[in-house]
C-alpha cells in the first residue's frame, strides 16, 4: 500500500489532477480495465473509491488518477512518495466486456480521461478502431492526452474555452461523427455527471449502445450498504456490485447528480475547518 | 421465591450524548444472589433453548460456589465468546425463555426467568479480566495444516478460534479494513463495546490466527487458488449482505438510508465522531425508522443519540407493521429505546415516500394496519386499511427490512450450491458445501439468525472441519 510514484498531471489554481502508482501485488495481479478499489488515506478516513487506471503486474503495483474534490481526495493529494495508505481494497465490480465491437467512440471528461485509458488501450488491442473524444474546461486541464493518442485509433479533443482542439463539448464532436457514419457499435464515456448524460441523449436517436461507468458514493463498494443504489430502467441497482457500468439510456441522472451532492455541506464544513480554506 | 436482581443500567438522562455501554453489568455480589435464584433443575430446559448448548446450570452453579474461572470455561466449551453473547444474546427467546420460570405459553421469557444472560456477561467478563486461558489442545494430526476463513464475523470468529485451539494454521480473510463483521459495523458500541471485541480479536492472534484484512475472496483471489496455496480446508462466513428496500416510490430520495449503511457509516466509519473521522452522516430533525428487530432498534437509538449530540429536539420514530408483541427485537433493546425517548407507530405500513426540489426526503406515507389471520411465521398478518392514508412529515429515513444474500462470492464459484435466496447449502451436520473441502456457516446459510446461531455454525463447522484434515 506504499506510493511508489506520484506526478502531479494538472495542478493549477482550483483544479488540481494526480497520478500515484501504489504498491498493491495482488490487485495488479488480477484489476482488469472497468474495475475499481476503495481506499483510506488513514484510520479516520473515508472509504474512498477509485477507478484502477493501469495494473502493472511486473511492479506489482497500480496507478490511480483523482482531482482532488474534496476533503478525502485532498488528504491523498498531499500523501509524498514512501508513505503508505491506511487500507486498499480491490479489485471491485464489474470488469468492462472487452470484444471486438468493431468501431467504437470513447469519450473521457475531465478526469474521468484517465478511467477510458485502460479500456480504450483494451479495446485497441481486442482489434476495435477506437475513436477517442476527450473533453476539458480548457488545454490546460486536458490529461492523458498522450496516452490515450497511442491507445486509439483516432483522437479528438473539446474545450470550452477553445483554448485547445475544437471549441465546444465532446458531445458536439460525438454528434458530428455519428451522423456522419452509421457503423459505431458502441459508446463508452465516463466524466461528470451531466456529460455522461448529455452523451446518453447524443447517441439515443442513433440507437447507438452507449454505457457510462458511474461514479456514485460508496462507503465499502461490496454491495453491503446500498449507498451507490442508482435506478436504471426502472430497478434499483448497487453501483458496486451490479455496475459500474451501465446502459447510459437507462440511467436516472437527475437522482444520481442529486445523491452525489447529499453530503456537499458537510464536505464544505470539513474542507474549511481542516485544510483552512475551500477545497473545490 | 426472591425477585430477580436487576441489572444497573447507565441512567438514560446520560445516553443522549456519547455512545458509552448503556448496560453496566453485575456485581460479584449481585451475580451471587441471581445465581442463586436458579432452582438447579434436575432436568434443566434452559440448555435445550441455547443455540449451541451451554452447560447453564454448571456455571451457574459454579457460580453460586464463587468458582468463576470454572464457570468461564464451562461457558467456553460451547461458546468461545461468553462475553459478547451475554451482551447481545436474545436470551428472552432462548435460554431464559426454556427457563423453568418462565410461564408456559409465553411470547417470551417471564421477569422472573433466571437472568442468565446477565450472569453469562458477569462470568465472560470475570475471564476476560483476570485473563483466564482456556488451554489450547493442539492435535499432532494438525501440525502443520492450513485452514482458510473468509470473512471475520461471528460465525469465522467462531471457527477460527476452535481450529487454532486444535493446532490448525488459520489465516482469516476480511473483506473491510476491520475485523469483526456484524459485530463492528452493525452492532453500535453502546450495545457492545470495542475493547470487548478487540479483546477476542487479539486472543485469536495470540493462539496464532493471522488475519488479512482488505482481502476479498472470490475478486482478489478464488477458492481455488486458496486450495493451490496449500490451505486443506475453507470456512465461508461470508454473512448476509445485501440489504432489503421496500420496492416504493421515492425510495433513493437522499437521506434514505438502509440501516446496513447508516450504521456501518456510525459504528464502523465512526461518523458521530465527525469531523474528527472523516465520514459524514446526515442527521435529519425528525428521524423515521422503518422495521421492528434489533437493527431497527440500533439504528433508532443511534439516530436519537446523533440529534442530541447535533443539538436537536430529539425525534425519532419507528414504524411497524404489526404490535409491540410481534417485534421480533429484544425485550431489552425495545424498553431502551423507549426510555431513551424512541417513539413508535404500530400497525402503519410505508407506502411511499415524497421529497423536495433537491431531491431529499420530506415525508413517509403510510397506511394503517389492523391484524388479520396467522401468517406461516405464527405472527398474526397485517392488513392494510383501505383509504388510511397519512403522511409523516420525516427529513431522515432508515429502513431496517433484513438483508439477502451477497452474492460476491457465490457468483464466481459455480459449482458451490446456494438454494433460490441464494444461501449457500450445507449439511446441516457438518456445515459442509457441496464443493469438497469448503464449509460455510454463519448468516450465509439459511438467512438472518444470531450471534450465537453464528458461533455455533462455526464451531460445528471447526469440528468437521477437523475430521476432514486430521
Amino acid at each position: 500500500m506504499k506510493i511508489l510514484y506520484k506526478e502531479n498531471l494538472v495542478d493549477i489554481p482550483g483544479t488540481k489532477v494526480t497520478k500515484i502508482d501504489i504498491e498493491a501485488p495482488h490487485i495488479a495481479a488480477k484489476a482488469k480495465p472497468g474495475e475499481f478499489v476503495v481506499l483510506m488515506v488513514s484510520e479516520n478516513g473515508e472509504r474512498l473509491p477509485l477507478t484502477v487506471v493501469n495494473a502493472d503486474v511486473k511492479k506489482g503495483a497500480i496507478t490511480l488518477i483523482f482531482q482532488e474534490a474534496g476533503y478525502s481526495t485532498a488528504l491523498l493529494g498531499k500523501m509524498s512518495v514512501g508513505d503508505s495508505l491506511y487500507s486498499l481494497v480491490g479489485p471491485l465490480g464489474h470488469a468492462t466486456e472487452i470484444k471486438n465491437y468493431g468501431k467504437v467512440i470513447l469519450v473521457g471528461g475531465g478526469v474521468g480521461i484517465a478511467e477510458i485509458y485502460p479500456v480504450a488501450a483494451a479495446f485497441k488491442k481486442a482489434g476495435n478502431l477506437v475513436t477517442t473524444i476527450l473533453g476539458a474546461r480548457t488545454k490546460d486541464i486536458l490529461i492523458l492526452e498522450k496516452e490515450l493518442r497511442e491507445a486509439s485509433t483516432e483522437l479528438l479533443v473539446a474545450t470550452d474555452d477553445g483554448s485547445y482542439g475544437r471549441k465546444g463539448f465532446t458531445t458536439d464532436i460525438l454528434n458530428d461523427l455519428l451522423s456522419a457514419n452509421k457503423d459505431y457499435s458502441l459508446v463508452y464515456a465516463v466524466g461528470p455527471i451531466p456529460m455522461m448524460k448529455k452523451v446518453a441523449e447524443a447517441t439515443l436517436p442513433f440507437k447507438v449502445k452507449t454505457v457510462a461507468s458511474l461514479n456514485a458514493l460508496m462507503v465499502d463498494g461490496t454491495g453491503m450498504c446500498g449507498c451507490c443504489r442508482v435506478t436504471v430502467g426502472g430497478h434499483v441497482k448497487f453501483s458496486c456490485v451490479d455496475g459500474p457500468e451501465f446502459d447510459a439510456h437507462q440511467v436516472d441522472w437527475e437522482e444520481l447528480g442529486k445523491r452525489n451532492r447529499v453530503y456537499i455541506q458537510k464536505e464544505k464544513h470539513i474542507c474549511k475547518l481542516s485544510l483552512g480554506g475551500s477545497s473545490k | 421465591m426472591k425477585e430477580p436482581v436487576k441489572i444497573k443500567e447507565r441512567p438514560s438522562s446520560e445516553r443522549g450524548s456519547n455512545f458509552d455501554e448503556v448496560v453496566l453489568g453485575y456485581s460479584e455480589a449481585e451475580a451471587l444472589e441471581e445465581a442463586k435464584r436458579c432452582l438447579q433443575c434436575k432436568n434443566p430446559l434452559c440448555s435445550q433453548g441455547c443455540p449451541v448448548g451451554i452447560d447453564i446450570k454448571k456455571f451457574i452453579k459454579e457460580i453460586t460456589e464463587k468458582d468463576y474461572k470454572s464457570a468461564y470455561l464451562t461457558i467456553k466449551e460451547t461458546n468461545n465468546f461468553p462475553s459478547i453473547c451475554g451482551r447481545v444474546c436474545p436470551a428472552e427467546y432462548q435460554c431464559r425463555k426454556a427457563c423453568v420460570l418462565t410461564k408456559k405459553g409465553s411470547v417470551f421469557a417471564s421477569d422472573n426467568a433466571i437472568n442468565i444472560h446477565f450472569l453469562e456477561r458477569f462470568a465472560g467478563d470475570f475471564g476476560k479480566d483476570e485473563q483466564v486461558v482456556n488451554p489450547s489442545k493442539p492435535r499432532a494430526a494438525l501440525s502443520g495444516k492450513r485452514v482458510a476463513v473468509v470473512g471475520s464475523g461471528p460465525a469465522s470468529l467462531c471457527c477460527a478460534g476452535e481450529l487454532a485451539r486444535n493446532g490448525v494454521e488459520v489465516t482469516i480473510f476480511e473483506g473491510l479494513h476491520k475485523t469483526g463483521g456484524v459485530l463492528r459495523y452493525g452492532i453500535p458500541p453502546f450495545r457492545l463495546p470495542r475493547n470487548m471485541l478487540d479483546f477476542e480479536i487479539d486472543h485469536l492472534k495470540k493462539i496464532g490466527v493471522k488475519i488479512v484484512t482488505s482481502f476479498i475472496i472470490g475478486k482478489a483471489k478464488t477458492l481455488d487458488e486458496i486450495f493451490a496455496e496449500g490451505y486443506s480446508a475453507i470456512f465461508l462466513g461470508l454473512g448476509a449482505g445485501i440489504p432489503s428496500f421496500l420496492g416504493v416510490e421515492g425510495e433513493n430520495l437522499c437521506n434514505i438510508y438502509s440501516a446496513n449503511e447508516f450504521l456501518t457509516r456510525v459504528n464502523l466509519m465512526e461518523a458521530y465522531k465527525y469531523p474528527q473521522f472523516h465520514t459524514p452522516v446526515n442527521i435529519g430533525k425528525s428521524m423515521v425508522v422503518i422495521g421492528g428487530g434489533n437493527t431497527a432498534m440500533d439504528a433508532a437509538r443511534v439516530a436519537l443519540r446523533l440529534q442530541k449530540m447535533a443539538g436537536l429536539e430529539p425525534d425519532t420514530t419507528v414504524i411497524y407493521r404489526r404490535t409491540e408483541v410481534e417485534m421480533p427485537a429484544r425485550r431489552l433493546e425495545i424498553h431502551h429505546a423507549k426510555e431513551e425517548g424512541v417513539k413508535f407507530e404500530f400497525l402503519v405500513q410505508p407506502v411511499s415516500f415524497g421529497g423536495d426540489k433537491d431531491g431529499c426526503v420530506s415525508a413517509l406515507k403510510v397506511l394503517k394496519c389492523e391484524l388479520g389471520e396467522p401468517d406461516p411465521s405464527g405472527r398474526r398478518r397485517p392488513v392494510p386499511v383501505k383509504g388510511s392514508e397519512t403522511d409523516i412529515e420525516c427529513d431522515g429515513v432508515v429502513i431496517a427490512l433484513g438483508l439477502q444474500a451477497n452474492t460476491l462470492l457465490t457468483n464466481v464459484v459455480p459449482g458451490l450450491k446456494v438454494d433460490k435466496y441464494k444461501d449457500i447449502v450445507v449439511d446441516p451436520e457438518t456445515m459442509a458445501t457441496s464443493l469438497e473441502g469448503v464449509y460455510a456457516g454463519g448468516d450465509i446459510v439459511g438467512g438472518e439468525g444470531t450471534v450465537i446461531e453464528a458461533m455455533g455454525m462455526g464451531k460445528k463447522a471447526a469440528r468437521a472441519i477437523i475430521d476432514h484434515i486430521a
